[in-house]
C-alpha cells in the first residue's frame, strides 16, 4: 500500500490545552481510514490543521511523499485535500450547480456566468459515483443526506483525492447512513482516499479499512476492524474499561402511571403526525418507543409534555387529565422531560450552569422566597448536581454553552433527576454523545426505573432501545404498529416493524 | 429526514439577534477602545472639514499636521469646557468666592447631568426590551405620551402636597408610556405583528397625537403657541441649586430606578423568566414559562420607563409640554442601551457619556464653530466599532475572547 498522506508529529496547543500532541497518521491510497475519539479528543483540531484552518505549532504534512505547506483551505484544495464539515457550508437558496461552482466559477465569452458546463460535470460526477444529485434543484429542497452528497460533489468537482468527512453520520437516518457508506466504498474503489471522523464504534467496525484512535490529543493506536471489537475500541477511546452492555435487573412493575388513549396530534403545518395511538406506562418499567426519525415521535413527545396539545384523545398522568395542561402543570405533577434537542429546548446556552439547573424550579421554595431569587440556594443546588452527576466544569457560574455536549446533557439529566419525579420522558437522550457519556446516562435511566419511575424512552437508536427497554412500542407513519416484550425480541423483528412490515 | 427538520436546518438566522449577540459579547476593553477610536476619527473628521488645515498644508506638511491637530484640539477643548466646565474659570470663581460666579462656572457639569437623566430612563427602557429579546424602537413615542400624561396630572390635579403630587405625576407618565408600549406588546402576542414595525408606527401616532393635544385640549388658553399651561408648583421636581443650575432630583430618581431595574432583572423570579424568554424562547416554553405574558409585561415596563423619561423632562426641566420638546432622546437611547450592553450599570454610564457629549456639543458649536452634528457622527463611530468588535480587535490586536470557552470544551471528560 502506497501512503498518499502522512502527518508527522503534529502538535497544536490552545491556551490551557494541548489539543494535539505529536500526532502521526498515515493514510494509504484507496482506503477508508476512521479517526475515532471522544468529543474533545482532538480529532477536529487535527483535521483543521490538515485543512489549513489552524497553523500547527510543530509537525510536517506529506502528500505523495512530498512535504507541503497548508496555510488555508485553498492550499489544501490545490493539494487535493477536501473536507466535508459536520455543519454543511451550503447556500440554501442556491441551486446545486451554483453551490458547487461557488468560488470557482466558469465564465462564458460574453462575461456572463456559465452554469451549463458545471452542471454537465456535476451530472457526470453524480453518475460516476451513483450520487443521484440533480444539479438544478435548490439545496433548501433537498433532504440532509442529499445535501451531504452535494458537499462531496463540491470536493470531487475540485478534483480532491483525499476526502475528510467530519462526523458525516451524525445528521443522517439509518438508511442514509447505509447509502453514504455505499458511496464512500465506490469512491475508494475509484482511487480516492477517505479520512472519516466519528465516535460511533459500530460504524467504524463495519465500514473502515483501518482505525486510528485518539485520546486527549494523543494517538492511542492504529488497528483494523478484524483485530478490534467494540469493547476494545471503547476502552481505547475512554482510557478505561467500559461496559457497553448495561446490567439490567428484572423490572419490578408497579401501578400504571401514565396513559395515552386514542391520541391524535398534528404537526406544525397541521398534518396528522400521530394517528390515534394508545399505550400506558407502569412505574418501574421502561417503555421504549422505536422508529425511524420522523414517524411522529417528536409530535407525540410534545403532546405528552405540554409543548403542544393533542387534537383529540386523552392523556392521563397519575390520575390527572393532562391533555390540555401547560408544561408547568405537567412538571409540577411529577413529570420530567429530557428533550430531543438539548441546545434548543433544554438549555439556555448563554446563561450560567447554575441558572440552567433551576430552569423549571426557579420559582419554587427554596430557590425563591416570594419573588426574590435565593442565589445561595441556586448555587448550592448547582454544586450538588455537579458533584452527583459528574459534570466536568471549572465552575457552576460559566455559561452552559461552553461545556461539551456530554456535559450539557448531564446538566439536563441532573436537573430533571434531582427533583422527585414519577414519570420521565427521555427523547434521544444520548444523541451525539460519546461512549462514556452514553454509558453514564444509560445507567442513570435504569436507576430511575429501579426506583419505581415510569420511563418513556424515545430513541431512533435501535441498540439503545433494545438494551434499556422492558417493552418496545414501534412507531411507523404515526401509528404504534406493535408493542412487544423486550425479552425475546430480536433486532430483525423490530427492524422489520420499524420499516412498517407487520408480521402475519 | 422530515420536511420540518429540513426547514429548521435551513432557517435564516435573525440578523437582529446576531447583532445583539455580537454587541453583548464585546468586553469592557473593546468598549473603551471603541470610544477612544471614535474620538480619534471624530478629530480627523474635524481636521478634514476645516479650511485652514488645507491652507496650512499648502504652506508645508508639518504646518498642515500642526493645524489639523490644532483644529481637533480646539474642538475637544470646547467639548470639555461645554460639558464639564472651563477649569481656569472654575478656579477663578472659587477664588473670588462669589456664589453666582461659582454656580455659573460649574453649571456645564450639572447641565450635562440634567441631559443625562432622560437618557438613563429611556436607555433602561430599551435595555429591558433587549433583555427579553424585544427591539423597542418606540421609546421616542412612549416618551412623548409619558410626558403628555404626566403633564396632564401635573397641571390639572390641584391642591395636592408635593410629596403626593410628584409621585402621582411620575406614575401618570409611567402608565402613559406603559400603555404605548403595551399596545405593540399585545399586538405581538396576539397576532405575531413584529414589535419593530409596530413601535415605529406607534411613534408616528404619538407625535401627531401630542401635536393635536397641544393645539387642542392641552393648549395653554392664555397663549398663542402650541404649548401647554405651566404645571403646578407642587409637581415640580426639586432643584438642588439656585439659577442658573437646573440640576434636579430627577437624576437621583433615575439612579434609583436603574437600581430597581437591576434588582428586577437579576434578583427576582420575574426577571429570571423574562431573561430566559429573551435568551431562548423554546427553552422558556419547555420550562413552563408563558412567552405571551412575558412579551406583554416587558413591553409595558419598557414603555413605562420611556414614559418616565418624558415625565422627568416636563416635571424637572421645562415645567410645561411643548412640541418636539426633547426630540432624539428616544432614538439615542437605543444606541446607548447597546453601548451599555443592556445592563443597568452600563446604561447609566453610557447615559452619562451621551449626556456630556450632547450638552458639550452645544458649547462646542458656540465656541469653536463646530456643528453639533459632529457629535452624532462621533456617537455613530463609537457604536459602529462596538457593533463590529472584529475591527477593534484587529486594530488593537486583541485576542478573541471565545478561545477560553474552546479550551473548556476541548478538555472533554472521562479521559482518564
Amino acid at each position: 500500500m502506497e501512503p498518499i498522506l502522512e502527518l508527522k508529529g503534529i502538535t497544536k496547543s490552545f491556551p490551557g490545552v494541548l489539543a494535539n500532541d505529536k500526532i502521526n497518521l498515515t493514510l494509504n491510497k484507496g482506503e477508508i481510514h476512521a479517526l475515532l475519539g471522544e468529543n474533545g479528543a482532538g480529532k477536529s483540531t487535527l483535521m483543521n490543521v490538515l485543512y489549513g484552518l489552524y497553523a500547527p505549532d510543530e509537525g510536517e504534512i506529506f502528500v505523495n511523499n512530498e512535504k507541503i505547506q497548508v496555510s488555508s483551505p485553498r492550499d489544501a484544495i490545490s493539494q487535493g485535500i477536501g473536507m466535508v464539515h459536520q455543519h454543511f457550508m451550503l447556500v440554501p437558496v442556491f441551486t446545486v450547480t451554483e453551490n458547487v461552482m461557488l468560488g470557482d466559477e466558469t465564465v462564458r465569452a460574453s462575461g456572463l456566468l456559465d452554469r451549463k458546463t458545471p452542471a454537465d460535470r456535476i451530472r457526470e460526477i453524480s453518475d460516476a459515483y451513483n450520487l443521484e444529485v440533480d444539479p438544478n434543484s435548490y439545496v433548501r429542497d433537498l433532504p440532509v443526506g442529499v445535501q451531504q452528497r452535494v458537499e462531496i460533489i463540491k470536493l470531487l468537482y475540485r478534483e480532491a483525492d483525499i476526502l475528510i468527512l467530519d462526523e458525516p453520520t451524525a445528521v443522517l437516518t439509518p438508511q442514509e447512513v447505509d447509502d453514504l457508506f455505499k458511496i464512500m466504498r465506490s469512491l475508494v474503489e475509484s482511487g480516492k482516499s477517505i479520512i472519516f471522523i466519528t465516535h460511533k464504534l459500530r460504524e467504524v467496525l463495519t465500514f473502515a479499512d483501518r482505525i486510528t484512535v485518539i485520546r486527549s490529543g494523543k494517538v492511542v493506536g492504529t488497528t483494523t476492524p478484524e483485530e478490534a471489537d467494540q469493547n476494545r475500541l471503547a476502552s481505547m477511546m475512554v482510557g478505561r474499561d467500559v461496559s457497553l452492555e448495561v446490567e439490567k435487573k428484572p423490572a419490578q412493575l408497579r401501578d400504571i402511571v401514565f396513559t395515552a388513549k386514542d391520541l391524535v396530534v398534528l404537526d406544525d403545518i397541521n398534518n396528522v403526525a400521530v394517528k390515534g395511538i394508545s399505550f400506558d406506562v407502569r412505574g418501574g418499567e421502561i417503555l421504549g418507543i422505536a422508529g425511524v426519525q420522523g414517524n411522529g415521535q417528536t409530535e407525540l413527545v410534545k403532546a405528552i409534555t405540554g409543548l403542544s396539545h393533542a387534537a383529540s384523545g386523552k392523556i392521563t398522568l397519575l390520575g390527572e387529565n393532562i391533555t390540555r395542561a401547560t408544561p408547568r402543570k405537567i412538571t409540577e405533577i411529577g413529570s420530567a422531560h429530557i428533550p430531543e434537542d438539548r441546545q434548543k429546548d433544554g438549555l439556555v446556552l448563554t446563561a450560567t450552569i447554575s441558572d440552567n439547573m433551576v430552569l423549571n424550579t426557579y420559582y419554587l421554595d427554596p430557590f425563591a422566597k416570594g419573588v426574590i431569587i435565593q442565589e445561595d440556594e441556586v448555587l448550592k443546588n448547582a454544586e450538588e448536581i455537579i458533584e452527583n452527576f459528574d459534570v466536568r466544569t471549572p465552575s457552576p457560574l460559566i455559561p452552559v454553552g461552553s461545556l461539551s455536549g456530554g456535559n450539557q446533557q448531564k446538566v439536563i439529566v441532573g436537573r430533571e433527576f434531582s427533583r422527585p419525579i414519577k414519570f420521565l420522558v427521555a427523547s434521544q437522550p444520548t444523541r451525539g454523545l460519546d461512549v462514556g457519556s452514553i454509558e453514564y446516562i444509560h445507567n442513570r435511566l435504569l436507576e430511575k426505573r429501579d426506583d419505581g419511575v415510569a420511563v418513556l424512552l424515545v430513541s431512533t437508536e435501535l441498540d439503545e432501545i433494545m438494551e434499556l427497554s422492558d417493552r418496545i412500542a414501534v412507531m411507523f407513519a404515526g401509528e404504534i404498529i406493535a408493542i412487544v416484550d423486550a425479552k425475546g425480541a430480536t433486532k430483525e423483528q423490530i427492524g422489520l416493524l420499524m420499516a412498517g412490515v407487520k408480521e402475519a | 429526514m422530515s420536511d420540518k427538520e429540513k426547514k429548521q436546518k435551513t432557517k435564516l438566522v435573525d440578523a437582529g439577534k446576531v447583532f445583539l449577540e455580537e454587541v453583548s459579547k464585546s468586553n469592557l476593553t473593546v468598549t473603551f477602545l471603541a470610544i477612544i477610536s471614535g474620538l480619534i476619527l471624530g478629530g480627523l473628521l474635524v481636521a478634514v472639514t476645516t479650511e485652514e488645515v488645507y491652507q496650512a498644508f499648502g504652506v508645508s506638511f508639518w504646518q498642515g499636521i500642526k493645524s489639523a491637530a490644532g483644529a481637533a484640539w480646539t474642538t475637544y477643548q470646547a467639548l470639555f469646557y461645554g460639558s464639564v466646565g472651563n477649569p481656569s474659570k472654575i478656579i477663578a470663581a472659587f477664588q473670588s468666592g462669589e456664589a453666582e460666579a461659582i454656580r455659573r462656572a460649574v453649571n456645564p457639569f450639572f447641565e450635562s447631568l440634567v441631559v443625562s437623566t432622560p437618557y438613563i430612563f429611556a436607555g433602561l427602557a430599551v435595555a429591558l426590551g433587549f433583555r427579553v429579546g424585544l427591539f423597542n424602537i418606540g421609546a421616542e413615542g412612549q416618551l412623548f405620551i409619558g410626558a403628555a400624561t404626566s403633564v396632564t396630572a401635573a397641571i390639572y390635579l390641584e391642591g395636592l402636597p408635593a410629596i403626593i403630587h410628584i409621585p402621582v405625576s411620575l406614575l401618570a407618565g409611567f402608565l402613559g408610556g406603559g400603555l404605548w408600549g403595551f399596545i405593540p406588546g399585545w399586538l405581538k402576542a396576539a397576532t405575531g405583528g413584529h414589535e419593530v414595525i409596530n413601535t415605529i408606527m406607534m411613534n408616528y401616532i404619538a407625535f401627531r397625537l401630542s401635536e393635536y393635544l397641544l393645539r387642542g385640549p392641552l393648549k395653554n388658553p392664555d397663549g398663542f403657541t402650541p404649548v401647554s399651561a405651566p404645571i403646578q408648583e407642587s409637581a415640580r421636581l426639586l432643584r438642588l441649586f439656585e439659577s442658573p443650575i437646573r440640576f434636579h432630583i430627577g437624576f437621583f430618581i433615575a439612579l434609583l430606578v436603574a437600581y430597581l431595574v437591576y434588582l428586577f432583572l437579576f434578583k427576582t423570579t420575574w426577571g429570571y423568566t423574562l431573561r430566559t424568554v429573551g435568551s431562548n424562547p423554546k427553552a422558556a416554553k419547555y420550562a413552563g414559562m408563558s412567552i405571551v405574558r412575558s412579551t406583554v409585561i416587558a413591553m409595558f415596563l419598557s414603555g413605562g420607563l420611556a414614559g418616565l423619561a418624558g415625565a422627568n423632562e416636563v416635571l424637572g426641566v421645562n415645567y410645561n409640554l411643548a412640541l418636539a420638546f426633547t426630540s432624539g432622546y428616544g432614538f439615542d437611547s437605543i444606541a446607548l442601551a447597546l453601548l451599555g450592553k443592556s445592563h443597568p450599570v452600563g446604561v447609566v454610564l453610557s447615559s452619562i457619556l451621551f449626556g456630556f457629549l450632547r450638552n458639550g456639543a452645544i458649547q462646542m458649536q458656540v465656541l469653536a464653530g463646530i456643528p453639533v452634528d459632529i457629535i452624532s457622527i462621533l456617537q455613530a463611530f463609537i457604536l459602529a466599532f462596538i457593533a463590529a468588535p472584529a475591527i477593534i480587535r484587529t486594530v488593537y490586536r486583541l485576542k478573541e475572547p471565545d478561545l477560553d470557552i474552546d479550551a473548556v470544551t476541548l478538555r472533554g471528560w472521562g479521559g482518564n
